[in-house]
C-alpha cells in the first residue's frame, strides 16, 4: 500500500489541509468532500506532520455535521474562517495561509457545491507566490524542503515530480480513498471558528444558476449531396475501408508492420 | 481525361447481337481488351475462355451480363469520379480581433475535443460577417497533426522553443503570457480536459487576472450581455448549470460544438517577435513511472492487447502482452471459456474501452465487440479469416496464425530493446 511514505526527515512539517463542505450525488445531503477526504487522508498518511485542517465559509448546523466527518478521520481541530455565504473565500485563505506559513498545503481539486471551478488553489497558488501541482498521487519523500511526489496521470499513467516548498497540491480521486470516518471523535473534535472579514463575490450575484439540464446528445449529420449517400450512411454498417490488409506476409513481416505501427503510436516503452 | 461518359448506342446494341459479325470486336473494345473471353486463334479458329465470362456480383457470385453494358463498366481505369473536396477556403487576411485556443494534441493529434472548442472559436470568430476574427491555434512541442486547416485554424503559432515534452506548465504558462502581451487575444478558449487545458486554462486566468468559465457546455449569441455571448456551464461537480456572460478566458467540455466541416483555413502560421522569458521552474519533472500495466483499469488502458478465440497458445499470449507493457483484455468467448477473467473482457457487456491502440488478437469482431472499441484511434486486427468485420474495423490487419505472428512480435521488440540498450551503452 502507498500509504505510509518513506520519508523521515521531515519532522515538524506543516502540511495545511483545505477542506470544504460536500453533497452527496444521489442523497443531496451534506457530506465531507470527497476529494477534499482524500487530501486529508493524504496528509495523515505524512509521518511526523502537524496537520492543520483550514474551512472558510458559512457555518450552518448542516456544515458542522459535514465537517465532523473530517474531525472523524483522526483529526483534533478544524479551522473554520467564518465568511458570509455569498463570500469570496480567497482572499480569507490567502491571509490565514500567509500567517500560518505551512510548507504544504493539500486540498481537493473541486468543490461539490457553488461554482465548483476548481480555480481556488490557483488563485491562492498566484497570490503566495507558490508552485501548484495538481492530481497528485503519493507523496514520496520531503528532504531538505524539496518534495518528490508522484501525479496521476490520465489512463493510470504516474509522472514523479520534485517540486519546490512551499507548495500547493490538489488531490483528484485517482488519489488513494479516505478512511472512514468514525463517529466518537467527530462528537470529540473541535470546531474552532473565527470570524473575519467577507468579501462579497459580486459577479456570482449576476448569474443564473440551475438544477443541470440533460445535455442534448449529439446527433450524426451526414452532410452529402445526394441521397444514395445519405441512406447508405444511414444504414450501411461501418466499413473500415480505409485500413491496410497484409495477407500472405510471413508472420516476420506481419510483426514487423505491427512493430512500425506501435513505434509511431509512441505506446512501446 | 473528361469523366462525361459517351455512349455509342451502335455499338452498345452490337455487343448485345451475338450474330452480329462486328460482335465480338466491339464486345473486346467495350470490355478495354482485359481478359477478352472471345478471340481469333492464330489458325483462325474462334477460342472461348469460360472463366473470364462474367463478372463477381457483390454476394460474391459470378454474373453473366449478356447486355454488354455491366462489362463496359467493369473495364480497368474505371470512372469512378473521386468524391472532389467541395469545402469552401477561406482566409482572413486582417482579422479584426483573435480567438486563441490551445488544443490538448494528445498523442500528437487534434482530439474531437479539441476540434469542438476550434468549431466554438470557430462560432465566436466568424458571428459577424464584416467584422471576422481569426481563430489562433497555440501548439507546444512537435505534433503530428495535418489537418489544423480542416479542424479551422487560421493561424498557428507553434512554440518549439519550450521543451517538448514533460510537465512544464510554468513554462507555458509564461509563454502564453507572452502571447496575450504580444497578439492580445479577444478570448481564450481551452478543452477543460483533467490534466491538459483544464490545468494550463486555470492557470492562465489565474496568471491574467480573469475570472474564466470553467465546464462549458454552451455557447449563444446574447444581445443583452457585455461580450454579445452567454455561456452555459456546470458547476457544483455537474448538478448545476450556470448560465452568464462570456468571460475572456473559457474551458469548454467535450461536444461544447460542432466541429468545423464545411469549410477549410489557412492555417498561417504566425511568430512572437520576442525570445519567450526565461523562467525558474519551481516544479521539476523526473519523467513517468513505470506502471504495472495489469493495475491499469481497462477502461482507461492506452495500449490493450486483446485475445479472443484465435488465441491458442495463451502462455505466449500473456508473455506477449508482458513485453509489449500491454495491458490485457478478451473478447466474450475467450471469457467464457475460462481463459481470461471476466473484468478483462472487451465489449457491450464488459467495458467499453479508449484505448488508443487497440490490438486484436483472434478476434473476429462480434458485433458487440465492436462497440466496446467504438472510441479507440487505433486498431490493429491479427486473424486467420481475412473477411471478418474486425479486419473491415482495422487500422491495420495482419492475415495469420496469431502465435506465430505474437512470437515474431515479441522477438522483434526484444531484438529492438537489445539494440537500443546497446547504443545507450555505447553512448
Amino acid at each position: 500500500m502507498p500509504h505510509n511514505a518513506t520519508s523521515s526527515s521531515h519532522a515538524g512539517l506543516q502540511v495545511a489541509v483545505l477542506v470544504s463542505i460536500g453533497r452527496h450525488p444521489l442523497t443531496a445531503r451534506a457530506r465531507r468532500a470527497d476529494q477534499d477526504a482524500r487530501a486529508v487522508e493524504m496528509a495523515l498518511s505524512l509521518d511526523d506532520a502537524a496537520i492543520r485542517l483550514v474551512h472558510a465559509g458559512g457555518n450552518d448546523d448542516d456544515n458542522e455535521e459535514a465537517l465532523r466527518g473530517y474531525l472523524g478521520m483522526g483529526i483534533d481541530e478544524i479551522n473554520v474562517i467564518k465568511q458570509a455565504s455569498n463570500a469570496d473565500i480567497v482572499p480569507a485563505l490567502v491571509t490565514s495561509l500567509r500567517d500560518a506559513a505551512p510548507q504544504l498545503v493539500f486540498t481537493g481539486s473541486r468543490a461539490e457545491v457553488g461554482e465548483g471551478s476548481g480555480l481556488v488553489p490557483y488563485l491562492l497558488a498566484e497570490a503566495l507566490g507558490w508552485p501548484v501541482i495538481n492530481g497528485l498521487a503519493q507523496v514520496e519523500s520531503i528532504e531538505h524542503g524539496v518534495a518528490t511526489v508522484l501525479q496521476a496521470l490520465p489512463r493510470g499513467k504516474r509522472r514523479r515530480l520534485r517540486v519546490r516548498l512551499p507548495a500547493i497540491a490538489t488531490v483528484d480521486s485517482n488519489a488513494p480513498p479516505a478512511r472512514q470516518s468514525a463517529f466518537g471523535p467527530a462528537r470529540r473534535g473541535e470546531l474552532a471558528a473565527r470570524a473575519c472579514s467577507s468579501m462579497p463575490d459580486e459577479l456570482q450575484a449576476q448569474w443564473h444558476m440551475q438544477t443541470a439540464r440533460k445535455r442534448p446528445k449529439r446527433l450524426k449529420i451526414v452532410k452529402s449531396a445526394s441521397a444514395r449517400d445519405r441512406f447508405k450512411a444511414a444504414a450501411a454498417k461501418a466499413e473500415g475501408g480505409s485500413g491496410q490488409v497484409l495477407s500472405d506476409v510471413s508472420p516476420e513481416q506481419g510483426a514487423e508492420a505491427i512493430f512500425k505501427l506501435l513505434k509511431e503510436e509512441d505506446v512501446l516503452r | 481525361m473528361s469523366d462525361i461518359v459517351r455512349r455509342d448506342p451502335r455499338k452498345e446494341w452490337i455487343a448485345r447481337n451475338r450474330l452480329h459479325p462486328e460482335h465480338s470486336e466491339v464486345l473486346a473494345e467495350l470490355c478495354g481488351g482485359a481478359s477478352p473471353s472471345e478471340w481469333i486463334g492464330p489458325s483462325g479458329l474462334t477460342r472461348r475462355n469460360p472463366h473470364a465470362v462474367g463478372f463477381t456480383g457483390p454476394n460474391g457470385i459470378k454474373r453473366i451480363d449478356r447486355s454488354g453494358a455491366q462489362q463496359a463498366a467493369t473495364q480497368p481505369g474505371g470512372r469512378q469520379a473521386q468524391p472532389k473536396d467541395t469545402r469552401r477556403r477561406v482566409e482572413i487576411e486582417t482579422p479584426h480581433f483573435l480567438v486563441a485556443v490551445v488544443p490538448d494534441l494528445p498523442g500528437g493529434r487534434l482530439s474531437s475535443h479539441d476540434r469542438d472548442v476550434l468549431g466554438l472559436a470557430r462560432q465566436l470568430a466568424d458571428a459577424d460577417p464584416e467584422r471576422p476574427g481569426a481563430v489562433l491555434a497555440i501548439v507546444f512541442g512537435a505534433h503530428k497533426e495535418t489537418t489544423f486547416d480542416e479542424a479551422g485554424v487560421d493561424r498557428l503559432l507553434p512554440m518549439e522553443d519550450a521543451e517538448s515534452s514533460g510537465y512544464l506548465s510554468e513554462l507555458r504558462i509564461a509563454a502564453l503570457q507572452s502571447v496575450e502581451r504580444e497578439l492580445a487575444p479577444r478570448y481564450w478558449l481551452l478543452p477543460d480536459s483533467s490534466l491538459g487545458g483544464g490545468e494550463l486554462g486555470r492557470r492562465l486566468a489565474a496568471r491574467l487576472g480573469e475570472r474564466p468559465a470553467t465546464q462549458v457546455w454552451q455557447v449563444e449569441a446574447d444581445v443583452d450581455s457585455d461580450t454579445g455571448w452567454r455561456c452555459t456551464a456546470r458547476g457544483a461537480a455537474g448538478t448545476k448549470d450556470i448560465t452568464r456572460d462570456l468571460p475572456r478566458v473559457a474551458l469548454a467540455l467535450a461536444e461544447c460544438a460542432e466541429p468545423v466541416s464545411e469549410t477549410r483555413h489557412a492555417t498561417q502560421a504566425v511568430r512572437l517577435n520576442q525570445a519567450l522569458p526565461d523562467v525558474l521552474g519551481r516544479i521539476e519533472d523526473l519523467g513517468e513511472v513505470a506502471v504495472d500495466p495489469a493495475s491499469v483499469s481497462l477502461a482507461e488502458a492506452e495500449f490493450i492487447l486483446s485475445a479472443g478465440n484465435g488465441v491458442k497458445d495463451w502462455e505466449g499470449y500473456h508473455h506477449a502482452a508482458q513485453v509489449l507493457g500491454a495491458t490485457e483484455g478478451a473478447s466474450r468467448v475467450a471469457v467464457d471459456d475460462g481463459y481470461m477473467p471476466r473484468d478483462r473482457q472487451v465489449g457491450a457487456t464488459g467495458t467499453w474501452v479508449s484505448a488508443r491502440v487497440y490490438v486484436a488478437v483472434g478476434i473476429s469482431g462480434a458485433i458487440q465487440h465492436l462497440q466496446g472499441i467504438q472510441s479507440c484511434d487505433k486498431v490493429v486486427a491479427i486473424n486467420l479469416n481475412e473477411g471478418c468485420d474486425m479486419v473491415k474495423r482495422a487500422d491495420l490487419a495482419v492475415i495469420g496464425d496469431a502465435g506465430e505472428i505474437l512470437a515474431a512480435l515479441v522477438a522483434h521488440i526484444e531484438h529492438y530493446r537489445e539494440q537500443q540498450q546497446e547504443n545507450r551503452d555505447a553512448a
